[in-house]
C-alpha cells in the first residue's frame, strides 16, 4: 500500500542531501543568527535575570535548537511544486495512481528530513561539543537532563516533522489555487518564525498569552520539542504535548485532504 | 466493444475579462466580469482495441482538453466518457493506472534522476512487480536503444534521447492505451523517424492503442490508418486516412523526369502544378483519366526518365481541410 509514498520519500530525502552547498551555506547563516541571538541573551540576563521565564542556560540551548531545526518552519510552499504549478507538469501528478495528498505529504516530508539531517548534525557538533571544549561552554547546547528527556526529545521531534509537512502542503495548495508562491510564501514567514517560538521562545511573550501560545500548531514544531530537550515538560506533561503534535497533525492533514482534492479538481492546465 | 467511449463531451472555461487600459484594469478590481470559453463542444467518438488514431485539429481546437479529459486531468462540464468501463475522472487512480501518458511538452521523468532510478521510481509508484518489471524494462530498453542514456541524468540528455526515455517511461507498467500529445515536437528528423517506428512497433507488435495528436502530419501519414479532425471543439472528420485524403482533394500527382527540357503538355483533365527544369508535377483527376493511360500518353511523346504516382502531401489537405470549415486558428 505504502510502496509508491516510501519510493518517493527516500528518492527525495537522496536527492535533497546531495545539496551540500546549500546545506553548509545554511549551516553557516544559521551559527551567525544563533551566535548574535545568544549574545543579545547574555545583555539580556545580565541586567534583568530575576524577570526572565527560563534560565539562561535553557534559553541558549533553545536558541541553539532552534537554528538546528530552523528548516521545520513551513515558510515557503515545496519549491518542486511551485515549480511544477509554474510550468504546468502538476498536470502529470495527476496522472499518478496514489492519492494527491499523500504524494505531496510524502515529498514534503523527504524535503524537509533531508534539509534538517545535515544542519542538525553540523550544529550539534559545533554547539554541544566544538563549543564547550574550546571554552565556550557557558553559551554552548547543554545536553538533556536524562535519558527519558532525550528518548521524548526523539519522538516530539518526529512529531514535529510529521507537523511540518502536514503544513507545507496546506502552502502547496495556495500556491496551486492561486498558481503563484508569493502570496503563500509571504505570510507563511512571519507568522510561523513568531509562533513556533523561533524568534524568541513562547516563554518571553506576556504571561497571560503564553498557555493559548502553546497550544496553536505551531508550538509543536519547536517551542514543544525545546522545552522537552530542557527537561521542562517531563513525563506525563512531555506525552501530553506530543499528543498535541499529533492531534494538530491529524486536523492538518485531514483539512489538507481536502483542500488538496478541492484544488486539484478545478485546476485547469492551460496551453500545450 | 469499444475501448474508449466518449459522448457528448462539452468543456467550458471560464476566463477573466479585462477591459483595455487602466480604467478597465481598475473597474475590474472592483467587479470581475467572467466570459465563458467553450473548449468542447459536445464530442462523440469511439476507439477500438488496438487502433492506432491520430488526432488533429489547429491550435486552440480542443485536442488537448479531449486528451486531458480521456487521461483523468481534467473534469468535462458535461457529457460522458468511459475508458474500459472506468470513468476518468471519477475512478481516476484505478484509471491512470491502467493508461500512458505522454506530453511532448513536459517530462515526467526526475530532471536530477538517473533515467534507470527514475524508472525504478515509477517502477514502485506504479507497484509493479519486481521481476515482471525488470523483463518489461529490458524490453524496452533493447526496443528503444537505450542501454547508453541509462546512466545519465535526464537534464543532460538530448530532446530526442529524452522522448525515446519518456515513451519507455509511460509504458513500464504495460498500459494497453497510450496518450501521446505532439511526441515529435521540436526533434530533428532522425529523432522523429526513431519515435515514430517506436509508437508503430509498439501498436503492431504489443497491441496497445495510441491516441496520437500532433501538428506534424508525417507523423499522421506514418502512423495512423484513422483520423479524427477537431476544429472549434467539434468534431470535423472521423474517418479511414485514405478516405480522408481522397475526401478532400480528390486528385492525385505525377512527377515525370524528362530526358530534356520539361514540355509543355495539354491533356484532358491534367494540370501542370509545379515545373523545375527537366521535372515536371501533374495533378489530374483519376475519375477522367487514369494513371496508367496518362503516364502512356506523356511517354508516347516525350522521352522519359523516370515518372512516379505520388499523394498530395498530407500537410496541403489538412490546410485545404481546414480551408473548407473555416477551422483555422482565430
Amino acid at each position: 500500500m505504502l510502496r509508491p509514498y516510501l519510493a518517493i520519500i527516500s528518492a527525495r530525502f537522496q536527492l535533497v542531501l546531495q545539496y551540500r552547498a546549500a546545506a553548509l551555506a545554511g549551516f553557516a547563516t544559521q551559527c551567525w543568527w544563533g551566535g548574535m541571538k545568544v549574545l543579545i541573551f547574555s545583555a539580556f540576563y545580565a541586567g534583568a535575570a530575576a524577570v526572565a521565564p527560563m534560565s539562561f542556560a535553557h534559553t541558549v540551548s533553545y536558541t541553539w535548537l532552534g537554528q538546528a531545526f530552523l528548516m521545520f518552519l513551513p515558510w515557503y510552499a515545496d519549491p518542486e511544486v511551485t515549480d511544477m504549478v509554474r510550468t504546468g507538469a502538476v498536470a502529470y501528478e495527476r496522472l499518478r495512481p496514489v492519492d494527491a495528498w499523500g504524494w505531496w505529504y510524502a515529498r514534503a516530508l523527504a524535503w524537509t528530513a533531508a534539509r534538517i539531517v545535515p544542519r542538525a548534525a553540523l550544529m550539534f557538533a559545533t554547539a554541544a561539543v566544538l563549543m564547550p571544549l574550546v571554552g565556550l561552554g557557558r553559551w554552548g547546547l547543554r545536553l538533556p537532563p536524562d535519558g527519558s528527556d532525550a528518548a521524548l526529545f526523539c519522538a516530539a521531534i518526529v512529531a514535529a516533522a510529521l507537523l511540518s509537512a502536514t503544513m507545507t502542503v496546506l502552502l502547496n495548495v495556495v500556491v496551486a489555487a492561486s498558481l503563484t508562491d508569493r502570496g503563500a510564501n509571504a505570510f507563511a514567514a512571519p507568522i510561523t518564525i513568531v509562533l513556533s517560538g523561533s524568534l524568541v521562545p513562547l516563554a518571553f511573550f506576556p504571561r497571560p498569552l503564553v498557555p493559548l501560545l502553546r497550544l496553536q500548531p505551531f508550538a509543536g514544531l519547536m517551542d514543544t520539542p525545546f522545552r522537552v530537550w530542557n527537561g521542562e515538560l517531563a513525563g506525563t506533561g512531555a506525552v501530553g504535548a506530543i499528543a498535541l503534535q499529533l492531534a494538530w497533525t491529524l486536523v492538518l492533514a485531514l483539512l489538507g485532504r481536502r483542500a488538496v482534492e478541492a484544488v486539484m479538481g478545478r485546476i485547469q492546465v492551460q496551453g500545450g | 466493444m469499444a475501448q474508449v467511449v466518449v459522448e457528448g463531451l462539452r468543456k467550458t472555461y471560464r476566463v477573466a475579462v479585462r477591459e483595455p487600459g487602466a480604467w478597465g484594469a481598475i473597474r475590474g478590481l472592483a467587479r470581475r466580469r467572467w466570459r465563458e470559453i467553450e473548449a468542447l463542444a459536445g464530442v462523440s467518438f469511439g476507439i477500438g482495441a488496438g487502433e492506432l488514431v491520430g488526432f488533429i485539429g489547429p491550435n486552440g481546437a480542443g485536442k488537448s482538453t479531449t486528451i486531458k479529459i480521456l487521461s483523468g486531468i481534467l473534469r468535462p462540464s458535461a457529457g460522458a466518457c468511459e475508458v474500459d468501463g472506468l470513468v476518468p475522472w471519477r475512478d481516476r487512480i484505478r484509471h491512470v493506472a491502467r493508461i500512458g501518458v505522454v506530453f511532448g511538452q513536459r517530462t515526467q521523468l526526475w530532471w536530477d534522476l538517473p533515467v534507470i532510478d527514475g524508472f525504478d521510481l515509477l517502477r514502485d509508484i506504479y507497484r509493479v512487480d519486481p521481476a515482471r518489471y525488470r523483463r518489461t524494462r529490458d524490453e524496452l530498453v533493447g526496443l528503444m536503444r537505450l542501454e547508453s542514456l541509462l546512466d545519465q541524468p535526464v537534464r543532460q540528455l538530448s530532446l530526442g534521447q529524452r522522448m525515446r526515455c519518456e515513451i519507455a517511461a509511460a509504458m513500464l507498467h504495460e498500459p494497453r492505451l497510450i496518450f501521446l500529445d505532439e511526441p515529435t515536437i521540436g526533434l530533428d528528423a532522425p529523432a522523429k523517424l526513431a519515435v515514430r517506428e517506436l509508437v508503430g512497433t509498439l501498436n503492431r507488435e504489443r497491441g496497445v492503442t495510441v491516441v496520437l495528436t500532433t501538428h506534424d502530419m508525417q507523423d499522421i501519414e506514418a502512423l495512423a490508418r484513422r483520423v479524427i479532425v477537431i476544429g472549434k471543439g467539434v468534431i470535423l472528420a472521423d474517418q479511414p486516412l485514405d478516405a480522408f485524403r481522397a475526401g478532400v482533394l480528390a486528385e492525385r500527382r505525377v512527377v515525370a523526369d524528362f530526358a530534356g527540357e520539361a514540355p509543355r503538355l495539354a491533356i484532358p483533365g491534367v494540370e501542370e502544378r509545379a515545373r523545375d527544369g527537366r521535372s515536371l508535377e501533374l495533378a489530374f483527376d483519376p475519375a477522367r483519366i487514369a494513371a496508367p493511360a496518362l503516364i502512356a500518353a506523356i511517354a508516347a511523346d516525350h522521352p522519359l526518365e523516370d515518372i512516379r504516382v505520388v499523394q498530395p502531401q498530407i500537410e496541403e489537405v489538412i490546410a485545404r481541410f481546414y480551408d473548407l470549415h473555416g477551422a483555422g486558428e482565430a
